[in-house]
C-alpha cells in the first residue's frame, strides 16, 4: 500500500476543517471517545449536528476564534491507501504555515465557497500550489446545499477558475461540486448532483497516481553523517549515511563528490543488515566508495554524468516567513539539504502581487511576500531547477539573530 | 527502477532521516526512553540510522518510581543487548529535594511530576535536543507539533509560535539555554507501529500482550492493582485478562481487557477498536486542552 499526502486550502469559513472532518467520518476514522468529546465539546452546527470542524481545532486559540492558525496534521486509510492530510490555515497571515503544510505535499485540494466563488484567496493559495509545484490539485466547490445544488453555480465556478489558472503553471485540475456539511460526494457519490458524473473527493484521492518518475535523470545524495565506528574489527569502516534524494544510485556506478568534484565508484550500499545492489529516492541508505576521499555532511553524492548547477550566485523565488522584513545588507544562513552556509539576499528581482499574478518592483520583502531574487552564498550550492528536481532544489533562509527559519526558496537558475 | 516503497519503509527512511539530521545538527541529544513501543520503535531505527557506529546520543529515562517492573526489566536487557549507554533521571530524587510535591487524593498520579524531573535532567545533562515517540495521531495538540519542536528556556512550547518546516530540511539552531523535542516518528500512526514492530520482529515488554492481572475499575478504566494507586474500600480487586496499549506511569495507565496473546492479535484488535490510545489514559481526560497545557509547561 502507498501514501498520498495533501493539503487542503481554501479561506476561512470556506469549510476546510469541516471537509477533513466529513473525510474522516465517512472513511469510519473518529473513534468512539473522540466522537463522545467532539459531543461534549457543545460546538453545534444551525442544525444541530456535530461541528466536525472542531476534530482539527486542536488548539484553545483555534477552539476560541473558529479558526485555524497552524497546520494540523491528520491521518486516515482506507484498503486503497494510507492518507496524511495537512489541514493549513486559511488566513494572509498564516501563509506561512499554509507554505509548511504545501511543501510535502502530492497534492492540494483548493475549497471555493459556492456562494462567493473565485476570489483573491483562491488565487493565492493556486498561486502558492503552482510555485510549490505541487502535482495535482483538485478544486472543491463547496457549499453546494446552500446554492441549492444548481449546476450553473458549479459551472460558472469551473469556468472563472479555468480562466484564472491558466496564467499560472497548474498541473492536472480536477473539479467536484461538494456538500461537507451535509456529505455531498466527499466520502461518497451524492444523487442530490445528478448532473455531476465526476468521482467523488475519496475516489480522486484513492486512485490519483502518485508515482513520478521525473527525477530518473538526477541521481543525488547529501552526506548527512559519515559512519566511522573505529573499532578494531571495523577500523577501515568509512561509510557516507544519508537519504536520496531522487534518482537511482547502482552498485559500480561513477559517483562524483560536490563541491570538490572528486569522482569515484560506487562500492557497496547498506540499509542497516541489507545488501541493496541499488539504492533510490526516499531510502535513507549508507552508501561506501571504493577511494578514500575526504568527504563530510554538507557534500552531495551524485552520479558523474548527471551533474548539478554548482554556484555560488542563484536566482530563486522567495516567501518571505517571518515578521521582521528581508534586510538586504544582513548576512542570512542558508540550509539546503544537509549543508549550511552563510548568504546575503543580494537583489530583489520582483516581488508578486498575488492576488492579481501582477509583478511588482517594491523593494521590501516583508511577511509572506513572495518573488524573485538572486541570493549569494558563502559557499557553492550544487542544486538543481526546482522545476526539474524539487528535492534538489529548495532551501531555506535562517536568520541568524533569531534563529527562525525566515524563507522559503525555490531554486530557478544560476544567475550571472 | 524497484519497486515503489511500501508505506512503512517510506515512514522509516523519513524517521532514519530525520534521526541522523539530529546527530549532525546537535552538540548533545539524546534519546528519551520510556520503555513503551514508541520509544522501542525509536531504538530500532535509530539502530538503522547509525549501526554499526555507536549511538550518538544516550538514551534517557525519567523514572517516576511507579513503572510497571516489566517495562524497567525490559529497558535494561534492552540496553546490555544494544550496549548504549543510558542516563535514568528519577521522580524520587526531586520529591525527596522538596522541589515538586507528590499529589494526593484518589486519583493522584506522579505524571505532572515527570516534567520537573525531564527538565533538570535536560539542564543537568545540557542536552540540545530531546527525540521522543510522540506521534501526531495520538492527540490533537500533538497533530499540530513541528518534527523539530523548539522550547525555551523554561521548557515551554509555544504553538502559536512554530518555525515553518519546509520540505524535509529541519532548521536545529536555537539559542543556549534552549533546546529542541525532536519527533521522528511524527507521522506514524498507532497502527502503523504495531506493523513495524510486527514486521521488524522487534521485542516488547510483555505487558503489552494478554496476561492474568489484578485491576479495580476507576472511572471506567481498568487500572492494575498496585500499591502505587492509593486504594480504598470501593474499590474491588478483580482478576481479569488484560493488556495495555501504552506504557506509562501505573497510576494513569489503564488497561484494556483482551484476549491478545501474539502480535497479530494486537493488531487485529487495534483495527477493529473504536477507541483511540490515548482513550486509556486518565491525564488526557483533565480537560479538553490537557494536553497542549502540559506541553506549554515543558511536557513531552
Amino acid at each position: 500500500m502507498n501514501m498520498l499526502k495533501f493539503l487542503t486550502a481554501g479561506s476561512v469559513d470556506d469549510g476546510k476543517s469541516t471537509l477533513i472532518g466529513r473525510l474522516l467520518y465517512d472513511t469510519d476514522s473518529i473513534l468512539d471517545d473522540q466522537l463522545e468529546a467532539l459531543q461534549r465539546s457543545n460546538r453545534k452546527n444551525d442544525d444541530g449536528t456535530i461541528d466536525l470542524a472542531i476534530l482539527t481545532d486542536g488548539l484553545k486559540a483555534e477552539r476560541e476564534q473558529g479558526i485555524t492558525i497552524d497546520v494540523a496534521y491528520k491521518y486516515f486509510q482506507t484498503d486503497k491507501r494510507k492518507f496524511i492530510i495537512a489541514d493549513t490555515p486559511g488566513h494572509i497571515q498564516y501563509t506561512r504555515n499554509m507554505v509548511t503544510g504545501a511543501s510535502n505535499a502530492g497534492l492540494a485540494i483548493i475549497l471555493i465557497d459556492a456562494r462567493k466563488g473565485v476570489i483573491e484567496q483562491t488565487i493565492r493559495h493556486s498561486f502558492l500550489v503552482s510555485l510549490l509545484e505541487i502535482p495535482h490539485v483538485i478544486v472543491c466547490v463547496n457549499k453546494m446545499d446552500m446554492v441549492d445544488y444548481d449546476q450553473q453555480v458549479f459551472d460558472k465556478i469551473v469556468a472563472d477558475y479555468r480562466e484564472m489558472a491558466a496564467k499560472l503553471n497548474l498541473h492536472d485540475v480536477n473539479f467536484i461540486p461538494v456538500s461537507a456539511l451535509k456529505g455531498d460526494n466527499v466520502g461518497f457519490k451524492s444523487d442530490r448532483m445528478f448532473w455531476y458524473e465526476g468521482k467523488s473527493l475519496l475516489d480522486y484521492l484513492e486512485t490519483v497516481e502518485t508515482h513520478v518518475d521525473e527525477d530518473a535523470n538526477y541521481t543525488r545524495m547529501p552526506v548527512q553523517w559519515v559512519v566511522r565506528p573505529q573499532t578494531d574489527e571495523l577500523h577501515d569502516y568509512r561509510g557516507y549515511a544519508g537519504k536520496v534524494l531522487s534518482g537511482t544510485f547502482k552498485l559500480n556506478d561513477s559517483v562524483t563528490v560536490l563541491p570538490s568534484g572528486f569522482t569515484t565508484t560506487l562500492d557497496r550500499i547498506e540499509l542497516f543488515d541489507k545488501r541493496p545492489e541499488e539504492a533510490s529516492a526516499g531510502m535513507s541508505v549508507t552508501l561506501h566508495l571504493k577511494d578514500e576521499i575526504d568527504i563530510s555532511r554538507g557534500d552531495i553524492l551524485v552520479k558523474s554524468n548527471q551533474p548539478p548547477i554548482v554556484s555560488q550566485l542563484i536566482e530563486a523565488d522567495l516567501c518571505w516567513m517571518d515578521t521582521k522584513p528581508l534586510d538586504p545588507t544582513h548576512t542570512y544562513l542558508i540550509q539546503h539539504n544537509s549543508k549550511v552556509t552563510r548568504c546575503k539576499i543580494s537583489e530583489v528581482l520582483y516581488k508578486m502581487q498575488i492576488n492579481t499574478l501582477e509583478k511588482l518592483y517594491d523593494e521590501e520583502f516583508k511577511l509572506n511576500d513572495i518573488g524573485r531574487i538572486v541570493v549569494k552564498t558563502a559557499e557553492p550550492l550544487a542544486f538543481d531547477v526546482y522545476q526539474q528536481n524539487k528535492a534538489n532544489g529548495r532551501a531555506i533562509i535562517i536568520d541568524s539573530r533569531s534563529n527562525l527559519t525566515v524563507g522559503a526558496l525555490m531554486f530557478r537558475a544560476a544567475a550571472e | 527502477m524497484s519497486t515503489k516503497p511500501d508505506y512503512l519503509d517510506e515512514l522509516e527512511a523519513e524517521a532514519i532521516h530525520i534521526l541522523r539530521e539530529v546527530a549532525g545538527q546537535f552538540e548533545k541529544p539524546a534519546l528519551l526512553f520510556s520503555g513503551g513501543k514508541d520509544s522501542i520503535t525509536l531504538v530500532r531505527l535509530a539502530e538503522k540510522a547509525f549501526r554499526p557506529g555507536k549511538f550518538p546520543f544516550p538514551l534517557v529515562h525519567i523514572d517516576t518510581g511507579h513503572n510497571f517492573e516489566e517495562t524497567i526489566k525490559y529497558r535494561d536487557e534492552m540496553v546490555a543487548r544494544i550496549g548504549e549507554k543510558l542516563i535514568v533521571g528519577y521522580v524520587q530524587d526531586d520529591i525527596d529535594a522538596g522541589r515538586v510535591v507528590e499529589q494526593k487524593g484518589k486519583n493522584a498520579s506522579r505524571n505532572q511530576l515527570q516534567t520537573v524531573t525531564l527538565l533538570n535532567t535536560i539542564a543537568k545533562h545540557q542536552f540540545d535536543a530531546c527525540i521522543g515517540g510522540a506521534r501526531r495521531d495520538e492527540e490533537k495538540a500533538r497533530a499540530k507539533e513541528r518534527v523539530f519542536s523548539v522550547r525555551d528556556e523554561f521548557g515551554q512550547w509555544n504553538p502559536k509560535s512554530q518555525r515553518p518546516e519546509l520540505w524535509d530540511l529541519y532548521n536545529g539552531k536555537i539559542h543556549k539555554g534552549e533546546n529542541v523535542r525532536v519527533f521522528p516518528i511524527s507521522n506514524w500512526t498507532e497502527l502503523d507501529v504495531w506493523n513495524y514492530i510486527r514486521r521488524e520482529n522487534i521485542p516488547l515488554p510483555s505487558i503489552y500482550f494478554a496476561h492474568e492481572r489484578d485491576v479495580i475499575t476507576r472511572n471506567g478504566q481498568l487500572m492494575a492493582a498496585s500499591p502505587f494507586l492509593n486504594m480504598d474500600d470501593e474499590d474491588i480487586v478483580q482478576r481479569k485478562n488484560v493488556r495495555f496499549r501504552t506504557v506509562g506511569d501505573m497510576s494513569c495507565t489503564a488497561a484494556v481487557e483482551s484476549y491478545a496473546f501474539e502480535i497479530d492479535d494486537i493488531i487485529n484488535e487495534i483495527s477493529a477498536s473504536n477507541i483511540s490510545e490515548r482513550g486509556a489514559r486518565m491525564d488526557d481526560k483533565v480537560s479538553e486542552a490537557a494536553m497542549e497545557d502540559r506541553k506549554k509547561g515543558g511536557y513531552f
